[in-house]
């Protein structure tokens, strides 16, 4: 491809551009299902997401160009959705619900025995072998199998503390 | 997946008669149930007729505000040349709310053959379905779904032979409660920040890319198609007595109870049955303290209001509080108040779009209030601070994401004060830590 690609300058060093082969393929086999490009630009993210792990200023540069957008514009509505990571993040991404019906159902110590068991320590923070990053997310839509986790792209239900280093041996 | 339980005795199960049942998911046995009949029936008839139908049916909007759906779908003008667009909400994000999560899980084909029916009444060619992100189960089993319906030929080009033109594109959203407002939904399809509209214009007038669209939950278009199938008198005799409110509805029954889940009952089904009975009742040894009935955007009901309310749009609106998504959390007497008040808070705080000051401000200041109080620092003044603050986030704002936030608060404070007030004395230990 040619023109934004590589404009961007940001934590990742020289941009390496997504949108080829077959990440290219998937994003024009987009373009006609919508009236508009713009509106290719939440499934173009989630396309760069699943290629790069995250979504750095050379990819919102790039997908800029493609849609006919400015950086800073895609830079806004990056930012505006929780799931697109800004920064890198752990090899697996593990989101634990704790907004009330959880909370009600013990959801504090399954966060307590992820971040022990991952070794993360905090919140939003990478465990040291690089493996895990923990953050607590708002209401997950599955608040009668308290407490649900999405670990990467699988959701599971019903967790407890005693599960969790069940849970997470299938990560390591 | 699995499905946590049967059928209850009580529960009158049309929406959710197969779930559990991963068969119903595939086109093929979708069809041998039954399925795409109603889709088969509405290509026959024409637009006004199957509007007249939904209208006799009393069907309302299952996603929170239940405005008629019939009347809804005539609104969208006719002849006008212009491209029209069904937007499906399947945002599904209000906290205590599951229901469309078991429709997309369980019977797919039930909401492609609902969006397809109410393409054809509105006028569309093209339906949206914009699911959250976090649902990835629901987002495989939908996509497979939609595979198969094309390769069967009952949407596309030619839907079920009818010459009409109907094609359903799925959307993944990425992590926005607000997106689930419908002018929210149809910025962010558009590729925007999920900001709400201001209204009019409304979505009949100028939605999705400026042009006519018709937004619905996933529940109430799941269940046109059974309407069309046994008629609308039928619909309409299933509730308790009121004609206002119709039709058998999901309803999600999380936190404090034995048997957490999805009921489907007639419209107007005791609360106290639905509580006690079907979802388990209480732990042993507790006993109900609160119920917010309408996910968490509505006010909290007392144990007497919640014991002697009829699960309806008007019965739960005459007890103090709304139906909204039907998604109950319930609370025993171990549950505090002003905690879980504090994390709606939060969570409203972190869900703001930011647009509208009143929202902005006033979702972080009153979360930081209640804050100070959980962590024994609040003052005298405190109480009567979030009443005024919550009186300034009502009615006062582009959507209805600030006045969610006051629902709880308010509530929370006229009828369970001696909790706060017990914080404010120093009576009771702070429960959050930090200077």
């Amino acid at each position: 491809m040619s023109g934004g690609a590589g404009t961007g300058h940001g934590a990742e060093g020289e941009h390496q551009p997504v949108f080829v082969g077959g990440a290219r393929d998937k994003l024009e086999a987009l373009f006609p299902r919508f009236p508009t490009r713009q509106a290719c630009l939440l499934p173009a993210l989630w396309i760069v997401q699943e290629e790069r792990g995250w979504i750095s200023p050379g990819a919102m540069a790039e997908v800029a160009s493609l849609l006919g957008l400015t950086p800073a514009y895609v830079r806004g509505v990056v930012t505006f959705y929780t799931m697109y990571h800004t920064h890198p993040v752990g090899r697996h991404f593990i989101q634990v619900c704790t907004t009330s019906p959880c909370h009600l159902c013990g959801s504090d110590d399954v966060v307590k025995a992820l971040l022990k068991e991952t070794g993360c320590g905090e919140l939003g923070a990478t465990s040291p072998d690089g493996r895990f990053t923990v953050i607590e997310v708002e209401c997950l839509g599955a608040c009668g199998f308290a407490t649900p986790i999405l670990v990467d792209n699988d959701f599971i239900e019903s967790t407890s503390p005693e599960r969790v280093p069940g849970i997470l041996a299938g990560y390591r | 997946m699995g499905y946590p339980h049967p059928s209850h005795p009580k529960e009158t199960v049309v929406l959710s008669k197969y779930f559990g049942d991963a068969a119903a998911r595939t086109h093929q046995g979708w069809v041998e149930r039954g399925g795409y009949e109603g889709l088969k029936k509405a290509l026959g008839m024409t637009p006004e007729a199957i509007i007249e139908e939904l209208k006799a049916s009393g069907l309302r909007g299952r996603g929170g505000a239940g405005f008629p759906t019939g009347l809804k779908w005539s609104f969208m003008p006719k002849g006008d040349g212009k491209p029209h667009y069904l937007c499906c909400n399947a945002d599904e994000s209000e906290p205590g709310t599951f229901k469309d999560r078991e429709i997309m899980r369980w019977t797919p084909h039930a909401l492609i053959e609902g969006c397809a029916v109410a393409c054809h009444a509105i006028g569309a060619e093209t339906c949206y379905i914009y699911i959250r992100g976090e649902f990835t189960d629901p987002w495989a089993v939908m996509s497979t779904a939609v595979a198969e319906a094309y390769a069967a030929g009952t949407i596309g080009a030619n839907a079920m032979g009818s010459g009409t033109r109907i094609d359903i594109v799925l959307f993944r959203g990425a992590g926005a409660y607000i997106c689930g407002e419908e002018t929210a939904l149809m910025n962010s399809l558009e590729g925007k920040r999920g900001n709400p509209r201001i209204k009019p214009p409304f979505p009949a007038a100028a939605g999705l890319f400026g042009m006519p669209t018709t937004i619905n939950n996933v529940e109430t278009l799941a269940a046109v198609p059974h309407i069309l199938n046994r008629g609308a008198a039928w619909y309409k005799a299933l509730c308790l007595g009121n004609p206002k409110s119709t039709g058998t509805k999901l309803f999600s029954v999380c936190g404090h109870v034995m048997k957490p889940g999805n009921f489907e009952i007639t419209m107007g089904f005791p609360m106290k049955d639905l509580i006690y009975d079907l979802a388990g009742g209480m732990r042993p040894g507790r006993t109900l303290k609160a119920v917010i009935p309408g996910g968490s955007s509505v006010p909290i009901m007392n144990r007497q209001e919640a014991e002697a309310a009829l699960c309806d749009y008007e019965g739960i609106v005459e007890k103090g509080s709304m139906l909204g998504s039907a998604g109950f959390i319930v609370m025993d007497d171990s549950a505090d108040i002003v905690y879980e008040v504090y994390r709606l808070a939060k969570f409203y705080a972190h869900e703001s779009c930011a647009q509208c000051t009143q929202c902005r401000e006033g979702t972080a200041w009153t979360t930081k209030i209640l804050e100070r109080i959980l962590k024994g620092q609040g003052k005298p003044e405190d109480l009567a601070l979030l009443l005024e603050l919550s009186e300034q986030m009502t009615g006062k704002t582009i959507c209805v994401l600030s006045d969610s936030c006051a629902a709880p608060i308010v509530s929370g404070i006229q009828k369970f004060r001696s909790e706060f007030d017990a914080y404010l004395r120093r009576a009771k230990a702070p429960v959050l830590a930090g200077a």
